[in-house]
């Protein structure tokens, strides 16, 4: 048993709101929500418990007399970007109100926290301590509970997995009111790291943290002239950085297809620092920087072939051909855009959908294809990143398995975009791929069963464990989860 | 549930043999939709309307309804909403009259009226309230240009389809922010079995056309719809004209 010696208090924390599309109120709870890309909104009544008791007893109100049973669903900082955070005409639980970091044991690299409590917030209370989130996404305002249910992945799946693989216990609020410790290696724990708040709302999660000298990255860089040779560096195993990840060009057509910016990193030992770097001094130090945000209204189109062209050409001029151990902040290296607040209304109104797809090795063909087919279609999507996966997680929903992972985003309003999605599904399906959920805001439901083996038995679970689906989300709807 | 581009799941269209209505779920099964419910008078064509769908594999239901039987639409339409959600219901029921009768025979003009605006008043009514308990859904409205400004050539059915374009307007209104979207379709002269053998208007177009207009429309939320695009301009102007202008325009 760890012994947990500090307790760490909250109201400090960064202060967040709740993304929405809009927010007319029609009576005092309801407010119309959509995920991160600002598509199908719908509206819900969002309660915010402050604790354990308050949530289960929302939970409990669920389906109780004279209510609509349209069941409810956890939400965390809405920073999925489709529908898995909200309910249509149903109650969305916001449960950035569990805020609390419950423990901290500095010796052994453990904490325990409340659900709603954000990455952002744990790495400000974590680096001065030395130690820092085994894994993150490419975004820090995320909430626990939403890196569990998503089972989220950083740059470093090669090495350490997802996040639920640092997940040693978590409480778990399920349909009958009651509250469950569930372990690692439990059918419940795998239904619920991946699985989307369907099994129920994550209370509080113990993690196993990673230990950290400074708050400063080694970063290495090169340049790949196009996409076989991308894959040939990403795949080179004569390096020994945990974090890897290609900035990749999909925009450029002909010999230059598939160029990319490759990074590679590791957290910067103290002794790696040089002398009179200022970082000596205050080497734990987290100052993320802010910029302001776009304008509320950014008429769409913005982001056009253009625009996004010579932003990736930039990107690519500018990226040294081959730089070694350069220094740069943790979170300039791991959050490059969240400085930007409400940067994803650079889409414009009709939003944005992202592409996320990983398929196994030896199925480069199809990424290839893949690859040709949007850049032949001149989709201006910034920035697009091509990822190596390494063994999968146990988790039924969990989006990593071994293979090469692509993600972008698409600006909603390209004509066709719908139709075109659905043939690259049917090409990542076929190569025994599969698409994000977390992610996902359009994929055909019928598409779903080959891309997740375990989906049936998923579904068992949750119709033993919640007959009456009191956890109910848009995507479940949608993708009859 | 509708995905990121707005396409339904399922879809409820209220006057299940139109052309229009027809066309659009035609189109919306060939992307997202897998339920389809047509709500219309019994009839053989309302059966061939329904094979005709579920040759394309969608599951189709019919459900009997008739827009000027409103004492009935609460319990029928409401039944539908509680088999599932519905993503989309389509206002797509009308009749054109014929003005030159009309003109003499009253009661052959309220049922104009009553069709096209008092059934649909309480058609809209009955499934915004369902869509709005559901939290989510379009309500899309097949209005007319013709409503947009009477003309003396049919003003009957101008008017009527003008009373449904205000109605659905403030519906909008009303929902906005509700997560209920209404989208008032505004079609030209439309090439289709009802209008054959009729003289012909400026920019005409043709169901299809209206289909994917409404398709767009979804995607982008859309309030107002025009078909073709360009009528919002000429319509515009034919708005502005003066009276003693407009009666000798040979619109
Ligand atoms: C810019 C950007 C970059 C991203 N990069 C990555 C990346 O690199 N890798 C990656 O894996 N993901 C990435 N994501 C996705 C993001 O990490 C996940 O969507 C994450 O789940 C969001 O967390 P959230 O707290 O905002 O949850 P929400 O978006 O609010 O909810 C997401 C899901 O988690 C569930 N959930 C939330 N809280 C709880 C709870 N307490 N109990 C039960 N269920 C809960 C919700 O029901 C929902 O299904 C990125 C997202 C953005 C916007
Ligand atoms: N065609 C055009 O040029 C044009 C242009 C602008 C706007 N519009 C409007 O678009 C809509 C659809 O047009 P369309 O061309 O598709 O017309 P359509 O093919 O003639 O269809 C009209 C539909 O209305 C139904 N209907 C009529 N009276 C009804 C009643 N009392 N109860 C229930 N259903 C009734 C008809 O059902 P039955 O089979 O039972 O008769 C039919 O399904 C109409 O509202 C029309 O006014 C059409």
């Amino acid at each position: 048993m760890p012994h947990f010696n500090t307790g760490i208090s909250d109201r400090d924390g960064y202060t967040v709101t709740l993304m929405a599309v809009e927010t007319h109120v029609l009576d005092d709870d309801c407010v119309a929500l959509s995920g991160w890309g600002r598509t199908a909104p719908t509206l819900a009544r969002v309660y915010r418990p402050r604790g354990h008791a308050e949530a289960a007893e929302a939970v409990r109100a669920h389906g109780a007399r004279g209510t609509i049973a349209r069941g409810t669903i956890a939400r965390g900082l809405g920073r999925a970007y489709g529908d898995a955070a909200q309910n249509a005409g149903g109650t969305v639980l916001d449960m950035t109100g569990l805020d609390r970091i419950l423990a901290v044991d500095a010796t052994t690299g453990l904490v325990v926290c409340e659900a709603g409590v954000s990455l952002h917030r744990l790495m400000a209370a974590l680096l001065p301590l030395g130690w820092f989130v085994p894994v993150t996404p490419a975004t820090r305002y995320v909430t626990v509970g939403g890196a569990v249910a998503s089972d989220v992945h950083g740059t470093n799946h090669q090495v350490v997995g997802s996040f639920a693989r640092h997940v040693t216990a978590l409480e778990l609020l399920t349909a009958d009111g009651g509250v469950r410790t569930v372990p690692p290696g439990t059918p419940l724990f795998d239904a619920t790291t991946g699985g989307m708040g369907l099994t129920g709302v994550i209370l509080s999660v113990t993690l196993r943290l990673l230990p950290v000298e400074t708050s400063l990255m080694s970063v290495d860089t090169e340049r790949a002239r196009d996409l076989d040779d991308l894959m040939d560096r990403l795949g080179s195993t004569g390096h020994r950085r945990s974090h890897s990840v290609a900035w990749i060009d999909l925009l450029a057509r002909g010999a230059a297809t598939g160029r990319a910016v490759l990074t590679r990193a590791d957290h910067a030992p103290y002794d790696a620092l040089p002398r009179r770097h200022r970082a000596r001094r205050e080497p734990l130090a987290f100052r993320p920087g802010r910029l302001p945000a776009p304008p509320p209204y950014v008429p769409g189109g913005l982001l056009n072939r253009t625009t996004v062209g010579l932003l990736n050409e930039l990107r690519y001029r500018r990226a040294a051909r081959a730089s070694t151990g350069r220094l740069q902040p943790l979170t300039a290296f791991f959050h490059p855009l969240d400085g930007i607040p409400h940067r994803n209304r650079v889409y414009g109104r009709e939003g944005v959908v992202p592409y996320r797809f990983v398929v196994p090795y030896g199925q480069e063909e199809a990424l290839r294809r893949v690859v040709l087919r949007i850049a032949a279609r001149g989709c201006p999507s910034s920035p697009a990143t091509l990822r190596r996966f390494g063994a999968g997680g146990p988790g039924w929903l969990s989006f990593p398995r071994p293979g090469w992972a692509l993600a972008l985003d698409l600006p909603a309003g390209l004509p066709g975009l719908g139709a075109f999605l659905d043939a690259l599904d049917e090409e990542v399906a076929g190569a025994g791929g599969r698409v994000c959920l977390a992610q996902d805001s359009r994929v055909r439901p019928e598409a779903l069963a080959a891309m997740y083996p375990r989906l049936d038995e998923f579904r068992a679970l949750r119709a033993e464990l919640d007959p009456r689906s009191t956890f109910t989300s848009d995507l479940s709807r949608r993708l009859a989860l | 549930m509708k995905d990121a581009f707005g396409a339904p799941q399922s879809l409820l269209v209220l006057g299940g043999t139109s052309e229009i209505g027809l066309a659009t779920a035609r189109r919306l099964i060939a992307r997202r939709t897998r339920t389809v419910w047509l709500a219309g008078r019994p009839s053989p064509a309302l059966t061939a309307a329904a094979d005709s769908l579920r040759a394309l594999g969608a599951d189709v239901h019919t459900v009997p309804f008739d827009a000027l039987d409103t004492e009935s639409h609460e319990e029928r339409l409401g039944k539908i909403f509680t088999e599932g959600d519905i993503d989309m219901v389509l206002l797509a029921f009308g009749v054109p009259g014929d003005q030159a009768r009309d003109e003499s025979d009253p009661v052959a003009a309220v049922r104009v009226a009553q069709t096209n605006y008092t059934g649909a008043v309480s058609a809209g009514l009955v499934c915004a309230g369902a869509l709005q308990a559901q939290g989510h859904g379009s309500l899309v409205v097949l209005s007319s240009v013709a409503g947009e400004r009477a003309r003396r050539a049919d003003f009957i059915y101008g008017s009527s389809k003008a009373g449904l374009d205000a109605f659905a307007q403030g519906l909008g209104d009303a929902l906005h922010g509700t997560g209920v979207h209404v989208m008032v379709v505004r079609p030209g002269f439309v090439r289709s079995r009802r209008t054959a053998g009729l003289a012909e208007g400026p920019l005409p177009t043709t169901p299809e056309a209206v289909a994917s207009a409404i398709e767009l429309g979804l995607r982008r939320r859309s309030e107002t719809v025009w078909v073709p695009g360009a009528l919002r301009m000429v319509m515009a102007a034919v708005r502005h004209a003066p009276r003693p202008l407009f009666r000798r325009l040979p619109v």
